[in-house]
């Protein structure tokens, strides 16, 4: 193998080892983990609770990858497509997880790829469709604060394994609030196409709001940073008026089950396929 | 147990056996990172043990340093392979998940190369929750060509998740830096 440059070591036949990233033999993300559940952990409550958190970062890295090839600017469509790997990766770990505590021990791909649209628990906001800059900016701002509030929570979680995922997942969305926040600050106080913009993208998400907060309350969380970031942009705090319909009972708009055809279609073409 | 040169097998000493795993230790730690192929994995700090069982087999244990790192599955095939190839014939691949993989696991030399390499080396990362802060914070990397603190950020992300795009207001080159986390 090539140590001087490593994308020679990649062109270089291989035939024990998965030379691409997601090849064969590895597929499990947790792989080599310790998946011992602790006594006094409910598996089926543990088992929900990961399959709800991984639907909303899969269905969340879905609709972030759309922007790829059509954001603003080179350095935005990098940078939205980072976070959806990021949440793609919180996704297959949380997956994996659900596969050991379910009693299936079904793999990840099973959970992502092989269930419908009124299976998946994610909550409505992520599967709304991508709308413009300012909304997909809005929404990631609300749903990484959020996310962010209930991992740091979940870092403390009797089960070590999710304890792990939320504690690495911490660091990340930290990155990714950030990002959201600069830019709502910069569209919200600039100029007066997207300062409307925005007000417009707050009172879209406005409505989806309250379902976040069933499992794991952290409104006043999230409350504080939409409230830190208007004031910053000179934007108006959204008001709540929900709407009803509850992801997290599998009841979705419309726009879930066009996802889950494009995100499942080559998976489902070819279900024996290997990589 | 091991194979002899004549084929005899017998139960090592455990002096040659300090010496396997102290050589299976070399040689998982000289396994490149895919995406920062200057630094080997124990540079990075993402390998976080390597250790021999009673029976023989080499444990090696790594941790990923973000949830989608793509170049996981990778590391962990390259270990592998390279522990075999050294005549290791059993070998286990263990992912640790705890306590999270942070730059500050990156090594001092693993610091130096990535300066080298024209890639501004990481700060010390943050510890407990990080506030949100809206205000332009003046934080300064200095580039890793010139050295001058004369530098800003262009985009938060970068090629790959671990890293951001600076330019230097001196020398005018652009330069990645591994940001902390
Ligand atoms: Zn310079």
């Amino acid at each position: 193998m090539s140590d001087e440059h490593v994308y020679l070591s990649l062109a270089e036949g291989h035939e024990d080892d998965a030379r691409w990233a997601y090849g064969t033999g590895f597929e499990d993300p947790l792989h080599g983990v310790d998946t011992t559940v602790p006594e006094g952990v409910d598996t089926g409550q543990l088992a929900a609770e990961c399959v709800a958190l991984a639907d909303d970062a899969l269905v969340s890295a879905q609709r972030l990858a759309e922007w790829t090839t059509r954001a603003p600017e080179l350095e935005e469509e990098v940078a939205l497509a980072n976070i959806g790997l990021d949440l793609l990766g919180q996704a297959r770990l949380l997956y994996s997880r659900v596969g050991q505590v379910d009693g299936t021990g079904r793999g990840e791909d099973a959970y992502a790829y092989f269930r419908d649209a009124d299976d998946f628990r994610n909550v409505r906001l992520a599967e709304l469709p991508g709308g413009d800059f300012a909304f997909s900016i809005v929404r990631l701002l609300v749903l990484s604060s959020w996310r962010l509030a209930h991992f740091e929570r979940l870092a403390d979680h009797p089960d070590p394994v999710l304890a792990a995922i939320a504690a690495k997942g911490v660091k990340e969305l930290t990155y990714h609030r950030q990002y959201a926040a600069e830019w709502a600050v910069r569209l919200g106080d600039g100029t007066e196409e997207s300062h409307r913009r925005m007000r417009r993208a707050l009172e879209q998400v406005a409505p989806y709001f309250g379902e976040l907060f069933t499992a794991c309350d952290v409104r006043d969380e999230v409350a504080a940073v939409l409230r830190q970031v208007t004031e910053a942009a000179g934007l108006p705090m959204p008001v709540y008026r929900p709407l009803p319909g509850a992801g997290r009972s599998g009841e979705h708009t419309e726009h879930l089950a066009p996802l889950l055809t494009e995100l499942q279609s080559v998976a489902r073409a070819l279900p024996e396929a290997t990589w | 147990m091991v194979t002899t040169a004549r084929g005899r097998t017998t139960t090592p000493t455990p002096a040659a056996q300090a010496f396997d795993a102290r050589r299976a230790r070399r040689v998982a730690e000289q396994v490149p990172d895919p995406e920062l192929p200057m630094l080997t994995l124990a540079d990075l700090g993402v390998l976080r043990d390597v250790r021999m069982t009673e029976d023989g087999t080499v444990v090696a244990s790594l941790t990923p340093t973000y949830s989608g790192c793509p170049a996981m599955a990778e590391m962990r095939a390259d270990v592998a392979a390279r522990l075999r190839a050294a005549g290791f014939e059993r070998v286990e691949i263990r992912t640790v998940l705890s306590p999270p993989w942070t730059t500050d696991w990156i090594t001092d030399s693993g610091r130096r190369k990535l300066t080298e390499h024209g890639i501004a080396p990481p700060g010390a990362a943050p510890r407990g929750p990080v506030a949100l802060v809206l205000s332009p914070t003046r934080r300064t990397v200095p580039c890793p060509r010139c050295g001058s603190a004369d530098t800003e950020e262009t985009s938060r992300f970068a090629a790959t998740s671990c890293k951001a795009l600076w330019r230097c207001r001196a020398c005018r080159e652009p330069f990645e830096y591994v940001k902390e986390i």
